[in-house]
This record gives structure tokens, sequence and C-alpha cells, in this order.
């Protein structure tokens, strides 16, 4: 079945009402060299054929790798209340909520999300969500850039440097100068950041715990880039905020993070969940959905999208940002599985995740030729340094049934031999010694 | 520049010079298009303009629109009573409902108004 709506009499019914002959004329205007002369696709197959075809696709996902790779991206549990809930078609098949009356239900499904990532990150207000942790990163840049009229922005090298790849090639034709400080022995370069903020500067971009694995109290970062009137911008692991100092309490003017630890399952080009929140004195320069609550005529609570002058249909091309939506399913899977774990839940998850990280670095470090980096303190992700390359050994290690971490010299020159292991509450100390045995014995 | 005047301009913007400061405002006409305002993004005291240069953005429940700066200067005071009471410009926008004043400015542009001109203005449009 083609799922093309209009049929071949209701288009020559439609290029005559507009007086064109034929739909080669409708498009005479555009030029040939940027038209499709054709499709190169295969003919249609049955139902049956493609399902098939699927799910051979579908095999090549490495479902059976026992998972410490992290990078951004971690390999939590997912309750099954999360997809029970979130499936439920009042959620499932909403659309975007424009119409207050009619879609209550959604509006306080955001609302409350807003409030869970206010509560875990101590900011003042959130907004209803972004695409992921790295596009939600490059609106927080924009957005100071907004508040400061400034165009230059300091990033860590600490950062995700696949973040740092969405900044720079969002803003390749944006009057926008990046300045990137790099790490020292895996940690923030606090004197470097400190003398390169100036009044020139708009924002200072950290990572908490950085890319390296490395816990770290910003402070006094914050504090001296608030003296020179430069926005503070922090992305963050939101399960570390369970037990970890918050960009609230360290006086982050913005923060933003990948939501996928929070309930969604690791997936090759997602969706995920960009997550973003600030103080109430900047709300107004802050993109994407908001959802407030109200009362209505009689003086009932309800909830609506609100400050919408910030946005592209009211505000137009000075629109705070392009973009018009949100992920709004991701971010109501995340409030199911904050409200599941509940404030306790969520720290004794923390705790879990750095004990059995604790617990895999002591292991590692039997390991002969193989140095766990000890330089810093560390949530559940840390950095071990190999004798030799960390992107071989974890080829290696997948045919031993391990995803084995990330190989730091894919981004970092001169790190080649350092590999990033995340330890998750789903690995098991069975799991983590068998780890730790291949490890020795592909070595 | 000496005594008080008061100019118009296309964009439905106010300027009454008095000494060597002028203030801001916009038209009553322009508060009635817009409706209720909710909102008034005060610019930052200090900000240099050029006449028809975007100077601040005020919201009502209808739109968001541009204030531009009708005559060159600085920005030298802002109506702080406008963050908390917004409704100040629909209520009186010649008077409380004031939006800034420029210190130094020049009156160095040709498409001011007088009041009689803008008056056949609102007509002709």
């Amino acid at each position: 079945m083609p799922y093309i709506p209009t049929t071949d009499h209701d288009r020559v019914a439609m290029l005559q009402a507009i007086g064109v002959p034929d739909m080669e004329a409708l498009f005479a205007d555009v030029p040939a060299s940027v038209r499709i002369s054709g499709l190169n696709l295969p003919l249609g197959r049955s139902e049956v054929d493609v399902y098939e075809h699927l799910h051979q696709v579908s095999h090549r996902n490495a479902h059976h790798l026992t998972g410490f790779l992290g990078g951004g991206y971690y390999d939590h549990f997912i309750p099954a209340c999360v997809d029970e809930l979130a499936s439920r078609s009042e959620f499932y098949t909403a659309y975007t909520p424009y119409q207050p009356e009619a879609s209550q239900g959604t509006l306080q499904a955001i609302f409350e999300y807003q409030t869970a990532i206010c509560r875990i990150t101590d900011m003042e207000v959130s907004n209803a969500s972004l695409y992921d942790g790295g596009t939600a990163l490059y609106e927080a840049a924009m957005m100071a850039i907004r508040l400061t009229g400034r165009r230059k922005i300091l990033m860590d090298s600490g950062v995700n440097p696949i973040y740092r790849n969405i900044l720079q090639s969002y803003t390749r034709n944006l009057a926008v100068e990046f300045v990137e400080i790099p790490v020292v022995h895996g940690q923030s370069d606090r004197d470097r950041i400190m003398a390169a903020l100036d009044d020139k500067t708009a924002a200072i971009i950290l990572q908490n715990p950085n890319f390296f694995g490395a816990v770290d109290d910003f402070s006094d970062v914050i504090q001296t880039a608030h003296a020179k009137g430069c926005m503070a911008v922090m992305s963050v692991y939101p399960v570390s905020l369970g037990i970890l100092k918050t960009p609230g309490q360290m006086g982050a003017d913005i923060v933003t993070g990948e939501g996928q630890s929070l309930g969604l399952p690791l997936s090759f080009g997602g969706p995920y969940l960009g997550f973003m929140a600030t103080r109430l004195a900047h709300v107004r320069k802050m993109p994407g959905r908001i959802a407030g609550a109200t009362i209505d005529a009689n003086g009932r609570r309800g909830f609506v999208l609100t400050l919408q002058a910030r946005e592209q249909h009211i505000r137009r091309e000075k629109a705070m940002s392009n973009i018009c939506s949100n992920e709004a399913l991701c971010a109501l899977r995340a409030l199911i599985y904050l409200s599941w774990l509940g404030k306790s839940g969520f720290k004794d998850l923390a705790h879990i995740c750095a004990q059995k990280a604790e617990y895999a670095k002591t292991r590692l470090s039997t390991i002969p030729g193989v140095e766990v980096k000890k330089s810093a303190p560390t949530f559940n992700e840390f950095t071990i340094e190999l004798p030799c390359d960390a992107s071989d050994v974890v080829s290696r290690m997948i045919d031993r049934g391990f995803a084995a971490g990330f190989p730091l010299g894919r981004y970092y020159k001169g790190m080649e031999n350092y590999l990033l292991i995340a330890v998750t509450e789903k690995r098991t100390r069975e799991q983590i010694g068998l780890f730790a045995e291949a490890l020795e014995g592909v070595l | 520049m000496s005594g008080n005047a008061i100019y118009f301009t296309k964009d439905h913007e106010w300027l009454k010079v008095e000494g060597d400061e002028a203030t801001v405002g916009i038209t009553d006409h322009a508060q009635q298009a817009l409706g209720d305002i909710t909102f008034v993004d005060l610019p930052k005291i200090g900000k240099v303009v050029n006449a028809h240069d975007p100077l601040l953005v005020v919201e009502s429940v209808k739109a968001a629109s541009d204030v531009y700066a009708p005559v060159p200067g600085t920005v030298s005071a802002v109506n702080e009573k406008l963050a908390t009471f917004p409704e100040l410009i629909n209520q009186a926008a010649y008077a409380e409902g004031w939006i800034c004043k420029f210190k130094p400015f020049t009156l160095a542009v040709n498409d001011l108004m007088t009041a009689e001109q803008y008056k056949v203005f609102l007509q002709e449009n």
C-alpha cells in the first residue's frame, strides 16, 4: 500500500485547478541540478519479507555483550513500570499539547517532569526537554550569548567530545568564538580557566563528572566566572546527582544533560532526552517549551504552555531558538523512572553505581600492566591505562562477550592506551570478575 | 535642544525631550494595538544605540514586539516599575508607562514627527 493520500485522479484535478498541465510543469522552477531523478530503492516487498529482514538486521545489535561502555550513555536497568505507563495510548499517541483544554494529562506530566529536573539539579526552572544532551548544551551556549551579549565561549576539554563536536558544527556559520581549555591529567585546568575568563566571555562550559570520570566541585570557578560577568554552564550526568554536589549548589546558571540514563534504552541514534534548567531570572532567554501551572476561571488548578512569547510561532526570527518541539515521551519516561525510584531510591542508585565502580577499580588494579588512574575522585566511570592500544583491546574484548569501554584515543591525542570504563547498578560482582579475567587474558 | 518637545516615530515610539535628557515610550496607539502588556524586557543602562536599532522587547498577550530607538543615544535610566507592573504602559503610555531615558542623545534623525504629524500618519495608515 503506498502511503500517499492523493490518487492519480486527485492530482490531475488539483493541477487543473491551478492551471498547470502536469507535475513536470509544476516543478519547472526547481533547478534540475537539485532535483531527484529517481530513488534507488528496491521494489516493494511483502509484510512477512520486511518483517524477516528487519528481524535479521536487529540481530546485528550487540545485545549479548556485557556492557562497561559509557561515555555519556549508560546501561541502567529500566523498571517494567516505565514501559507499561509510557505506552498507555493517552500518552503514547498524544501529539503536542497546544490546546490546554484537550491536553491536561500531557501538560501535567511535562510540568512534573520539569519539577523533577529542578529537584535533582537544584535549579529553579526547567524547560519541557530538548533533543539530547549535546544539543541541549548547544542551546545553553546560545542562551549564555543572549544573556551576556558576548560571543566567546570557553570550554573545558573534559566536556564530552561528542557534545563539543555538536557545538562546533551547530555554530560553524555563527559569530561564536570557542576557546578550549585542555585538561591536565584528566582534570580541569582551573588556573588556566580562571585566567581565560574575561569581560568578552559569555560562558564557561564545564561537565561533572567530566569525560574521564573525574568528579569536581566547580564552585570556585563559577564564582570567578560571575565576578567577570560570565555565565556558568554545566553539563551533568543525572544519576550522579543522587550523591554529588549539585550544579545548583555550585552556583551554575544553566544546567544541561543527557537524560537517557533515566529510563530510556540505549539505542543507536536515540531518541534520547536533553534536559535544561536555569535560574528564574534567566527564564525568558531559555529556549524550548515550558509547561506552567495556573488556575482556570473556576479556580481549579490546571496546566498550560507558558512564556510562549520566547518561541518561534510568536517571536518569529527573533525567537530564543528554532526549537519548537520537545521529547515529550522520553521526558515522560524520565518522570516515571524518577518517581518510581523516589528520593531515597535515587540516592541509593547513585551509591550502588559508585560502590560497584570502586570495586571494579580495585579488581582491575590487580591486573599486571593495568594502571587505574587515581588523580581525582570518580563516580561510576573511570580511566585505566593499558600497556597497549585501547581500541585493539576493545576489539579483542568483544570476542569475549564484553563491551569493554570507550577508547580515549579516539578523541584525545596521546591517550591511545587509555580506556574509559563505566559501571552501573546492573553489573554484578561476578560480571566484574569475569571482565577482569577477560581483560587480563587479552593483554 | 531647548524647552520641552515630544516627538513620534513611524514605529510608534514617543520621545520627550527635557533639557539634556530624553524619555522614550510607546504610543497610546501602540499599547492599544498590542493589548494587555505582560512583560517589558528593559534595556541595560549604558546601552548605546543608533536610531532604528532594536532597543527592547515588549510582550503582550498577543505578540512580542521590538521597540526601536527613536534617536541615537545612550540609555541612562529605565523604568524599574515596569518589571513588576508592565500594565502601566496600558494605563498611561505617555506618563507612568515611560520605558527608558537617553543621555546623551541627538535629534539628528529626519523622520521624527510632531504630535500633529503623527495624528495624520495614523489616519493615513
